[in-house]
């Protein structure tokens, strides 16, 4: 039977079942059904979707938000190729952002990884060590700036305390030196973000089906072999979820440069720049948004392919 | 005594780690132990700073015994920076945002896993997607957008949204709204169709069914998210450090960008004060550990 007549069967049968389901409503219950599903959806896509169309429209624009929207300016894709050319702290912003990416994706989430993987086994303590490395995901972005702080201050910082760098002569200045600032703040965030990678893999790890390791024990694979050649693959529903989340972390990392140093001085982010340009003294509403539409185009390159295929693969299934 | 044996004839097949010999479990131990401690030490040290007087760790170096150890930097930072006043402006905003976003989400999961719109499943997507834009990408609309929204005088003192607790409360509830949707129609999709059947052929109105039928049976889900929200939105920093003008107004995470000018030339201080209000989400998640995990989980098992 052709895929075509088993869909045009189920409905068939399914078709009934729902016709029932929908006609035992009462009008009243139809204006509930529509309230419930109405209000939440009109303050989602106002507060949301709203501003994040409005990004893309400001962004062909010049508006420095004094006057009312009549002194909006289109201006074609010049705050664009602005950006690209002649605005200082883009590149560097990216840059650090794809840095801040790849320590994310490449240091901290393997480690995470390991760590599930280590802990997914019956070991005196399991619950302590779970509830330490997950303790930094329970602290916001803006605390652990502190303790930031804490640890790299030039005078009364740990790092520099132990190294025995406090004084004028030998002084590193961590937080105020470009490269080494963003190693800082890349370590506290790797401190976070492996704890929640750890937590998502020991629910992965324990979703795979044992009886699939025992057959790659018995065909003689060794520890490695398996973790690589079966957990892993089959594991690949989380893995995506995992290189998502990594991503938009990456994207929106703030509050810890914004505490640390408000994103200056080998600290810039691209969601810095956004910010600045609507806090700062000028205002400029059309550069920011087009600042901000960058952000977006480069968050939904991995929003959409994730939800497309999980939704895609619900459809189909239902 | 039959049971213990039972057990543990029920445990021996699984516990892979038993065919381990003992050297490597040594080594699994000692490594683990470490890595523990290094994963503590942030906090450890924060704790310890905070627990010293300037003037011991001037006198002695921040890395040495304490000549001293009592809660003065707690007292100062509770005072000075006014801490209880910031408490209170995050539980104005927490309490309400956390009730109206699963009151609202799970209106949605109620609807679109129990009948079958053709909508449904793109509305599900526009709110998982809305709930993964880093927020920067809609701040700048949305700050104009505040700047023109007004609310009467008796409920924002500056007439809009801008600068007001309902602003900071709405972008809090319509963005998390997104996951939490996510998350309960994940899980109401594994409670029988026959149930919602049932009770409406019984006569029951859809919110009766609803209210009496559907949401008990995602308490587990909702209380999972209720932790997991509470800290989201206790740890926010960025909606009402931009939306919030006044830094009297501000919750207390972003109350800390005026609480640095505060305390910067003493890092006992700001230990003390990070301390402080960081303890909220700390003693929740050792209370309610296990909610924070399955919340995370279900969040990331659909896929």
């Amino acid at each position: 039977m052709s895929s075509e007549t088993t869909r045009l069967v189920t409905s068939a049968v399914a078709l009934p079942a729902v016709r029932r389901r929908l006609s035992l409503l009462t009008r009243q219950d139809k204006l509930v059904l529509a309230l419930m599903l109405g209000i939440p959806t009109a303050v989602h896509l106002f507060l949301v979707w709203l501003p994040a169309i409005g990004s893309i429209v400001l962004s062909f624009t010049r508006w420095n938000g004094v006057g009312g929207l009549a002194t909006i300016e289109p201006i074609g894709l010049k705050n664009y190729t602005d950006i690209f050319s002649i605005y200082p702290p883009f590149w560097p912003a990216l840059a650090h952002n794809v840095i801040w990416l790849g320590v994310l994706l490449f240091l901290a989430t393997p480690l995470g990884m390991f760590l599930a993987v280590l802990l997914d086994r019956e070991i005196r303590g399991l619950r302590f060590y779970q509830s330490v490395f997950f303790l930094p995901v329970v602290l916001s972005l803006a605390i652990i700036g502190f303790i930031v702080d804490l640890f790299f201050a030039p005078e009364q910082g740990l790092v520099n305390n132990v190294l025995g760098t406090t004084h004028p002569g030998n002084l590193i200045d961590w937080l105020g030196t470009p490269g080494l600032n963003l190693i800082a703040v890349l370590l506290f965030a790797s401190w976070r973000h492996t704890g929640y990678i750890m937590i998502l893999y020991l629910s992965g790890l324990k979703s795979v089906d044992p009886s699939l390791r025992e057959a790659a024990v018995v065909d003689g694979a060794n520890a490695r072999q398996v973790f690589l050649r079966v957990v892993f693959p089959a594991m690949h529903p989380i893995n995506v979820v995992v290189l998502v989340i990594t991503i938009i972390e990456a994207l929106r990392a703030f509050d810890l440069v914004y505490v640390v140093n408000k994103g200056r001085n080998g600290l810039e982010l691209i969601s810095v720049l956004v910010t600045n340009n609507i806090i700062g003294e000028a205002s400029r509403v059309g550069f920011g948004s087009a600042l901000a539409v960058i952000l977006l185009v480069i968050s939904l390159g991995a929003i959409v392919p994730y939800l497309w295929r999980t939704f895609h693969a619900d459809a189909e299934a239902a | 005594m039959s049971a213990q044996v039972a057990a543990q004839a029920r445990a021996l097949p699984i516990s892979r780690s038993n065919r381990r010999p003992t050297g490597s479990r040594v080594v699994l131990q000692a490594f683990l132990m470490l890595t523990a401690a290094v994963w503590l030490l942030p906090v450890a040290w924060a704790i310890y700073t905070s627990l010293r007087p300037y003037a011991d760790t001037a006198e002695r170096g921040y890395v040495s015994l304490p000549g001293v150890l009592n809660v003065q930097n707690y007292i100062n930072a509770w005072t000075q920076a006014d801490l209880p006043h910031y408490y209170a402006n995050t539980l104005i905003v927490v309490g309400p945002a956390l009730v109206l976003t699963l009151l609202l989400s799970s209106f949605v999961a109620f609807v679109i896993s129990r009948f079958p719109f053709r909508l449904n499943l793109t509305l599900l997507m526009v709110f998982t997607a809305g709930n993964l834009l880093p927020q920067q990408t809609i701040i700048t609309p949305l700050y104009r957008l505040y700047l023109t929204l007004p609310l009467p005088e008796w409920v924002s003192d500056s007439g809009l949204f801008f600068d007001s607790y309902v602003g900071v409360i709405a972008i809090h509830v319509a963005f998390q709204m997104g996951f939490c949707t996510f998350v309960l129609s994940n899980y109401m999709k594994t409670i029988p169709k026959e149930l919602t059947e049932a009770a409406l052929v019984d006569g029951a109105s859809v919110w009766r069914t609803f209210w009496s039928v559907i949401a008990p049976l995602a308490r587990p889900a909702l209380a999972a998210l209720a932790t997991l929200e509470f800290t989201f939105i206790y740890n926010d920093y960025f909606w009402a450090l931009v939306l919030v003008q006044t830094g009297s107004k501000r919750p207390i995470t972003s109350a800390l960008s005026n609480l640095q000018g505060l305390f910067f030339t003493d890092n006992n201080l700001i230990a003390a004060g990070a301390v402080l209000v960081a303890l909220p989400t700390v003693l929740l998640y050792l209370a309610l550990q296990q909610h924070f995990v399955r919340g995370l989980t279900l969040g990331a098992t659909k896929g």
